[in-house]
């Protein structure tokens, strides 16, 4: 029988990989976009498993905004990059530094 | 009319001190002059009214000054005998040395400030001579320092001026510490720093006796000993003298009023003030005598082997200022002041006379450089020979005779008179003494102004014949301590006589009689050096008229004065002989036979090298001061500012900022990567945080 504890435990799996995704990737920009999804997403599963274990369903609207605003997120993450690119032509995560003080 | 006399010299400085460019040369110099020739003429009625015996003593109340507690200062003017005496002799000769800068100092380029600080020291002088309490005085003391010190360092593009300046400085330093604290102890005894009240109270002191460090000292002896420390600062003794000849870097106008005349005696001044006070100590008494006999003594030999014509006068003046010493340690005060009173006229009269000659010579101050110069400089010949006459104490007694006669005199005879060993000592030394000083004192005129020209060889006046209008003070007062060191040193290594070898003739140059504005001054101190003695005598060292004059400013003598009239007949005329001794003594060695000084040399070689290098304190102090200071303040500097306090301090507490700021630094990668952990962690910390804590 799958309980509450798979979920949470698929849905720290997913939290795991994307944060990993963020700090390990040293290659493209999108990996981070897709890796902040991933953790949107994690938190998402946690959100419905919890809603559907507790028969409250504010978290399942919840999750409903979360995606609203990860979609828009996406969107304004890929405009930047696209924007970025055509000024700097590259959006290799390892040129771009240029936070640094 | 006091105030206007002590306070028109500040004015005037302080015009021509701020007025500076903007007014001019000509209005600074006609203000500060002015100023002074006013302060002048009012103080000769005073001097005279006091002669006459028309005036007495009074205290003209100008201000509060300080008042804390039992200390209560006032800034006020006190004129007594002893005063106008000092306000004579101070405006009189600082007047005419103002005079004669209008012509010595015409081609300087910062005159007004020249004058502005003549007349700030004048100022200083004056509140010196006038003041109330110990306090004024030191006020006065500092003032004139500092202008000492200003007047120095004048020509300051010069290091050794710069070096002489800071000398000066130094070395008095040390006395003034001494008449510091002997103010600070004055006050704690008495409770009071006026110098009546102290005077009135010090006999009742006599055999007081005062704890210090578990030794009981005697109050008065202890307290006299420390003002008398600030006296030989300040008058150059033995000891702290060597800042007197190096202070000859400053133009000659300032050597004769400052350090000829007026602040040099400022000491001789204040022990005759103070006199009431040192008659209660006699150790204090025959310590002023011996320190005074050692400095005529030591001055005055090396004055005889000094080739700078100024530096012949400066040790002249140190030698003076030790006969009036002595005279104030055996007691005959009246006759200290005499001395300060005439030799102040004869003394400035010798340094604006070898001004005079400098300026004819075109700031060639070596004397072995001169020569014949009587038939160019007639003027100056004849001023020079009437101080000259004045200083050796040419005369007979009871026709007529130059002032020194009178002066120097009644020293040597109260010397004799007084009948302690230390008067005894203080007697020969004395005696001894004024053979060398009119043997150095001849020996210049002869330099200068007899035998044939030698200023062939001056790097000056070849200067002078090839650069006609080489102007301006790079060539102004040469002849720093250096160039004398080397000269010196020249002298050791090819064993030259005194004069041996300068090559003779003029090279085509011809000097020249001083301007009109440097003649008056000569000419009036002319007349004060050949009458100041015959005329003043019968009321400053007179057993019937002396006790009157100084109507108790000082603490007058008159049994004393009286015994000198009983002395022995050969006591009485020791001076005159060796004067005349002396005389011959330069006659032979200096016109009939001119190989005798360096024969002389070549056979006391050790004698005259230790002359020479003037007892070699300058190279006593060197080792024992000197080098000890800049050792320790090596160690302070390297060791202790450098390796401790620098070390944990400012540059260790930036080191650890460096460091912290490197570290940080490493954290801002600008790689989004790291901030999103650092965010991360941080998130993390503070989830943990709130569920633990």
């Amino acid at each position: 029988m799958i309980g509450l504890q798979h979920y949470l435990v698929v849905s720290a799996v997913l939290f795991v990989l994307g944060v990993f995704g963020i700090f390990l990737n040293r290659k493209n920009i999108i990996i981070i976009l897709m890796a902040i999804e991933l953790i949107l997403l994690s938190v998402n599963i946690n959100l419905v498993a919890f809603s559907a274990f507790l028969g409250d369903l504010v978290g399942q609207v919840f999750a409903m905004f979360v995606l609203t605003v990860a979609a828009g997120e996406a969107a304004i993450g890929l405009a930047i990059l696209v924007i970025y690119f055509r000024g700097r032509g590259t959006i290799a995560v390892d040129d771009v530094n240029r936070m640094k003080g | 009319m006091i105030e206007l006399i002590v306070f028109l010299p500040l004015l005037a400085a302080i015009v021509a001190g701020l007025g500076n460019r903007m007014i001019g040369n000509v209005a600074a110099k006609a203000v500060t002059t002015g100023a002074l020739f006013t302060s002048c003429a009012l103080s000769w009625p005073i001097f005279i009214s006091f002669l006459t015996g028309g005036a007495s003593a009074h205290v003209v109340q100008v201000l509060d000054f300080i008042r804390s507690g039992d200390l209560s200062v006032n800034w006020a003017l006190r004129v007594d005998t002893l005063t106008a005496v000092m306000l004579v002799v101070v405006t009189s000769v600082s007047s005419l040395v103002h005079l004669y800068s209008w012509g010595y100092m015409a081609e300087d380029d910062s005159q007004p400030r020249f004058f502005a600080y003549l007349s700030l020291f004048t100022f200083a002088m004056l509140m010196l001579v006038t003041a109330d309490s110990l306090v004024q005085m030191f006020f006065g003391w500092e003032g004139v320092g500092l202008a000492s010190y200003l007047l120095i360092g004048f020509w300051y593009q010069k290091p050794s001026a710069n070096a002489a300046a800071i000398k000066a400085f130094v070395v008095n330093r040390v006395g003034d510490f001494g008449f510091s604290l002997g103010i600070f102890g004055t006050f704690l005894v008495f409770g009071t720093v006026s110098i009546p009240e102290i005077l009135h109270a010090a006999p009742g002191y006599a055999h007081a006796t005062i704890g210090f460090l578990g030794y009981r000292l005697d109050l008065m002896t202890t307290l006299c000993l420390l003002l008398f420390v600030g006296a030989m600062g300040k008058s150059a003794q033995l000891g702290l003298h060597t800042w007197l000849p190096d202070a000859m870097e400053g133009p000659t106008p300032v050597s004769a009023l400052i350090h000829a005349a007026t602040m040099v005696t400022a000491g001789v001044f204040m022990v005759c003030r103070l006199s009431p006070m040192f008659e209660v100590s006699p150790t204090a008494m025959h310590v002023v005598t011996y320190v005074g006999a050692a400095t005529a003594f030591f001055a005055a030999t090396v004055g005889t082997t000094q080739t700078d014509i100024k530096r012949v006068i400066a040790y002249s003046t140190c030698s003076q200022l030790g006969y009036m010493f002595m005279a104030a340690g055996v007691g005959a005060y009246g006759a200290a002041m005499f001395h300060l009173f005439t030799h102040a006229f004869f003394k400035a009269l010798l340094f604006l006379g070898a001004g005079s000659v400098i300026h004819a010579m075109h700031h060639e101050q070596d004397m072995r450089y001169y020569g014949g110069l009587w038939k160019k400089i007639p003027w100056t010949f004849a001023a020079m020979t009437a101080g000259t006459l004045a200083i050796t104490g040419v005369g007979i007694e009871g026709v007529f005779g130059f002032a020194g006669f009178y002066s120097k005199d009644a020293i040597i005879e109260a010397a004799f008179a007084s009948g302690s060993t230390s008067g005894g000592i203080a007697f020969a030394v004395a005696v001894f003494a004024a053979l060398l000083t009119s043997f150095y004192s001849w020996r210049l005129v002869f330099l200068t102004f007899f035998g044939k020209p030698r200023w062939a060889g001056s790097e000056h006046i070849q200067h002078a014949v090839h650069d006609a209008h080489g102007r301006g003070h790079d060539h102004d007062a040469p002849a720093d301590e250096d160039a004398g060191h080397a000269d010196a040193h020249g002298h050791d290594a090819h064993g030259h006589g005194d004069h041996g070898h300068v090559v003779e003739g003029d090279a085509g140059y011809h000097p020249h009689e001083s301007p009109i504005a440097m003649m008056i001054p000569l000419a009036v101190l002319s007349i004060g050096a050949i009458f100041a003695g015959f005329v003043f005598a019968p009321w400053f060292i007179n057993a019937e008229h002396g006790a009157g004059f100084w109507a108790g400013s000082l603490a007058f003598n008159a049994h004393l004065m009286e015994s000198m009239e009983t002395i022995p007949e050969l006591a009485k005329l020791s001076a005159t002989i060796v004067m005349i001794i002396g005389f011959l003594i330069a006659v032979w060695a200096y016109v009939l036979d001119r190989t005798v000084p360096a024969r002389f040399t070549a056979q006391f070689s050790v004698l005259y090298d230790f002359l020479l290098h003037k007892w070699y304190f300058d190279e006593l102090y060197h080792y024992v001061f000197v080098v000890p200071a800049f050792w320790l303040g090596n160690v302070f500097w390297k060791r202790g500012d450098q390796g401790i306090i620098d070390r944990f301090g400012p540059n260790g507490a930036a080191a650890v900022v460096v460091g912290a700021g490197a570290a940080a630094r490493r954290m801002q990668s600008g790689y989004l990567y790291t901030y999103a952990l650092v965010m991360l962690l941080g998130l993390a910390g503070a989830a943990t945080w709130a569920m633990v804590g």
